[in-house]
């Protein structure tokens, strides 16, 4: 394993940790905060996102290209109309079944077999938006 | 609006976001979650859409970063989990439904929770704002609709 990979894996796992700690491995704590029940997984968002905001716009500058890579990019996708298309597809799909790409890995960990129907599925869904890809 | 308090929340984001922080620093990758199911089809398909050079650059180290989330919730569940191994009672229809809608449109839109909600809103990205506003709005309303026809949990 190349020093790169060991650190993918490293800090995925403090990644999958804190998933399964905040709950949202479980789709029936994310659908309680969806139907409004339970509002704290804002703060699981909200949380991650303020630290990563952090790194990518401070922490960083103090180097100037990470230690084993190649450099430092901002992730600022493009709009355009698929984005939102999608946005409202991958929605409709949180809203069944309570699952996102990350927190549908992460759930296995903690036991959680029937989420290996939901992987497939999602393989599946991705699958199909390479069919439609023309390019 | 906080039945259960907010404090593991916050703990748990705040680890997420210093897993995905830790990854960014050291490597200049962005650990978002989706890009996984694209790229590593590309050992599968030879469509042009899989088949992407930076797809087969990215799916390893994306493998890697699909056992870490493994490997952490399953650290969690020995450890300090107060229920140990879990299974959901969301019913296998829903989860193979959902499951194809989310993995296409999340390819389509070019990131998820972790990919917009996370790294993209870390980077005060308008695109991945608007994103997570459409899909936490739709997701709300139809987890919703779900309840109202009676479809539990």
């Amino acid at each position: 394993m190349n020093k790169q990979n060991l650190v993918v894996l490293l800090g995925g796992m403090i990644f999958g940790f804190g998933l399964a700690y905040s709950g949202m491995t479980k789709q029936e704590i994310v659908l309680s905060f969806l139907q409004l029940k339970d509002l704290g997984l804002i703060f699981v968002m909200g949380g991650a996102a303020l630290v990563t905001f952090f790194a990518i716009n401070f922490i960083s500058k103090l180097l100037t290209k990470p230690p084993i890579g190649k450099e430092y990019k901002p992730r600022k996708a493009k709009m355009n109309r698929n984005v939102i298309i999608g946005a409202i597809i991958f929605g409709v799909g949180w809203g069944i079944s309570g699952q996102c790409p990350g927190s549908a890995i992460a759930s296995l960990g903690t036991g959680n077999l029937p989420i290996l129907v939901g992987i497939a599925a999602i393989f599946i869904g991705a699958y199909l938006r390479g069919l439609i890809d023309k390019k | 609006m906080f039945p259960l308090g907010i404090e593991h929340y916050l703990i748990g984001g705040i680890l997420v976001g210093i897993g995905v922080s830790l990854i960014y620093i050291l490597t200049g990758l962005h650990a978002t979650q989706s890009s996984f199911f694209t790229t590593t089809l590309s050992w599968v398909s030879k469509r042009k859409h899989f088949q992407k050079e930076h797809n087969k650059q990215e799916r390893n180290w994306r493998v890697f970063l699909a056992i870490g989330l493994v490997l952490g919730a399953l650290i969690y569940t020995l450890t300090l989990s107060p229920t140990g191994f879990w299974s959901t009672s969301v019913q296998l229809w829903r989860l193979a439904l959902g499951g194809l809608l989310v993995g296409f449109g999340t390819r389509l839109s070019g990131g998820c929770t972790s990919g917009h909600g996370i790294s993209g809103l870390g980077s005060l990205s308008l695109t991945s704002l608007s994103a997570v506003i459409v899909f936490m709005g739709i997701a709300i309303v139809t987890a919703n609709v779900v309840q109202i026809i009676g479809v539990l949990p």
